[in-house]
């Protein structure tokens, strides 16, 4: 085997992939400025139906309370609705997004508060509608605040104090530092997005350079050379390789950057929730990732990286035309989202038996990683059983391309 | 010089069961010779040509090409050959210059004998208009001047030919052929195939008339005219494999 020979493939790959739009649409166009476009763009107007939803005045109607006018009164003059007359057809009305809500109060309901009675107040709403859960959130407030001023009152009264019925409250403090609890957070979605990225990025060249060649006619040509199987199949395999990585090392900086950018833009586009997010980090820790874990996630993908490449470079082989191989290769995308999808599942917890399976091994040592657990006998057993598959895939790879009736598959 | 004996080659199919693409086939070209290899579609051409490119490995038999044996030397063998058939195509994103550089490396040249075989190719085949323009927006003539700069880069002692006229226009075809007789002329071994009757006749020293996997008659032109009486190569044809063999 002669380095010298699979640098000049993978030189010749890498400038003819360089070339192609759709391998620079892969690796640079949809990873660097696709996902970041389509994520603001989805954020923003996100954001601003959200904006438009809480500044609207929603129209709500009030059925009933003909006898309780204090109540009513109350209602009308609340800045927070707009009372409608009742109508029979309100639950169509609320369909039709004409009402946002209605309210049904009990007959004789301000007389019940005062004889201390038990009675029901029916809200009606349209679930999964954001206006009409904004309408229903702040009735449900007027009325909670309602209830508070009466027990308060009733309490006094009697000459009882208010702590008599919330004699203690409950307070949550967090112990778990920052980068725990962003581990726990995104510690399971980052490993399952940098290994769908991984595996994405290596698809394309992998079949443009094995049935696509074979379908161009240009890898009889090239097996034609003095070169070695072993050393073109090298050269094509490290061409991948670095699609593959590059394909992950663009989208995550392109995340990292559209997570800056859109979290600037909610800082100045949007008051209330910017506020709102912040008057939560007042309360709790905000969750950050650990640096050393996210290195680590890095080191643990390259392994799976060499093993998506090898795989996808000899099951592409086997086809006969590019269009074959993507009816191959389509399939496969399932196999690598489940056993990540499984690693972010809540409960399961990684053990020898888990670290050995491919993937989810990968998947669980990552998300402990990430929230600062490191534990290193699995974290060696993970790597180096990764490394072994990646081998075994790799050498699978080159035996293909030594099988004659696979190079010459008509 | 290219020596086979004996050689065979077969496939197994799912549906027929065993193929001999190559049956017993034994020949000899000696160096300035050209050997046209001669036969309809599917008689077994290309497989004993990509047998003795060492594309593919013989289920029998022998050959030695430039002195080395395809199956122990395949490296060795490669890098004594120059493979040209109408299914090798070039890469359409690089230049026809880049394609030459690439397999000269490929064949172990350095960059300075690279750009003087460049050079020299590009004057021999008047390829200077196109040789910084991409394969893919050249004619199909000129990519078949590029394909044989690519053949030649590593000045190979064996040419071996596969239907290198198939798809182009007269003057494209008669360029090649040309160049052909040239490389006969430098005393290169040329093993040449192809359907089209005409060409073996005005090109070929030795011509080898292939059927069924199995070499049925071979010799010069007017050797076989003599043999099979007949006024031109097509009647040759027939009679040598037989017209009830023919579809």
């Amino acid at each position: 085997m002669i380095f010298r020979h699979i640098m000049t493939v993978y030189g010749k790959e890498l400038r003819d992939s360089l070339r192609d739009r759709r391998t620079l649409m892969s690796m640079f166009v949809v990873p660097m400025f696709l996902v970041p476009a389509l994520t603001l763009s989805i954020g923003r107007i996100s954001m601003s139906a959200v904006t438009r939803a809480r500044e609207e005045t929603p129209k709500v109607m009030l059925l009933g309370g003909g006898d309780s006018p204090a109540i009513v009164a109350a209602l009308k003059q609340s800045p927070k609705f707009k009372i409608v007359p009742a109508s029979d057809d309100y639950q169509q009305l609320i369909s039709d997004k004409k009402v946002r809500a209605a309210i049904r109060l009990p007959d004789g309901f301000e007389a019940g508060l005062k004889s201390g009675a038990v009675q029901q107040v029916t809200l009606y709403y349209y679930e999964g509608e954001l206006k009409s859960g904004f309408a229903a959130g702040n009735l449900e407030r007027f009325f909670n605040d309602l209830r508070d001023r009466t027990v308060a009152a009733s309490l006094a009264a009697h000459g009882l104090p208010a702590s008599l019925v919330k004699p203690f409250t409950v307070g949550r403090e967090n112990v778990a530092p920052p980068e725990k609890v962003g581990g726990n957070e995104f510690g399971g979605f980052v490993p399952y997005l940098i290994i769908l990225l991984c595996f994405t990025g290596a698809i394309y060249p992998a079949i443009d350079l094995t049935a696509g060649e074979k379908e161009r006619g240009t890898m009889e040509t090239l097996l034609c050379s003095q070169v070695g199987r072993v050393e073109i199949v090298l050269g094509k395999f490290f061409m991948v390789l670095t699609s593959s990585l590059c394909a992950m090392v663009f989208s995550l900086m392109s995340m990292a950057a559209t997570f800056i950018v859109t979290g600037v833009a909610m800082g100045r586009g949007a008051p209330a929730i910017a506020a709102a997010a912040k008057a939560q980090a007042a309360r709790a820790t905000l969750p950050t990732i650990d640096p050393l874990g996210i290195f680590g996630v890095l080191a643990m993908v390259l392994p799976a990286a060499v093993l998506f490449s090898a795989l996808l470079l000899t099951i592409s082989l086997f086809a006969k035309s590019a269009k074959e191989a993507q009816s191959y290769v389509t399939p496969l995308v399932f196999l690598v989202i489940l056993p990540a999808v499984i690693g972010i599942l809540p409960g399961i917890e990684l053990d020898a038996r888990l670290a050995l399976v491919p993937l989810l091994n990968l998947s669980l040592v990552c998300r402990e990683m990430m929230s600062g657990v490191w534990h290193w006998h699995y974290i060696a057993l993970i790597f180096a059983s990764t490394c072994v598959y990646a081998g075994v895939a790799l050498a699978l790879c080159v035996r293909m391309f030594n099988r004659e009736e696979v190079i010459f598959r008509v | 010089m290219i020596e086979v004996q004996a050689l065979t080659k077969i496939f197994s199919d799912k549906k027929r069961g065993a193929i001999r693409a190559v049956d017993e086939v034994s020949l000899r070209v000696a160096p300035g010779q050209i050997y046209g290899l001669l036969g309809v579609n599917g008689a077994g051409k290309t497989t004993l040509l990509r047998l003795l490119a060492t594309l593919l490995q013989p289920t029998s038999g022998s050959a030695r090409v430039a002195g080395f044996d395809i199956g122990r030397e395949p490296q060795r063998v490669r890098a004594s050959v120059g493979f040209l058939a109408a299914s090798t195509a070039l890469y359409g994103r690089l230049t026809a210059r880049e394609t030459i550089a690439y397999f000269g490396r490929l064949n172990g040249l350095d960059d300075a004998t690279i750009r003087a075989r460049t050079r020299r190719l590009a004057d021999e085949l008047e390829m200077h208009e196109f040789l910084d323009r991409r394969v893919e927006k050249i004619s199909t003539g000129m990519k078949q001047k590029a394909s044989i700069a690519r053949t030649l880069v590593h000045d190979p002692a064996v040419l071996i030919l596969d239907e290198p006229t198939l798809g182009l226009d007269v003057m494209a075809a008669r360029a090649i052929l040309r160049f052909v007789r040239e490389c006969r002329g430098r005393g290169k071994t040329v093993i040449y195939s192809t359907h089209i009757m005409s060409e073996v006749e005005k090109l070929c020293d030795i011509i080898g008339i292939i059927h069924d996997g199995r070499l049925r008659a071979e010799g010069s032109w007017s050797g076989l005219r003599d043999r099979f009486g007949g006024q031109d190569m097509e009647e040759i044809f027939i009679q040598a494999v037989g017209a009830e063999n023919l579809p």
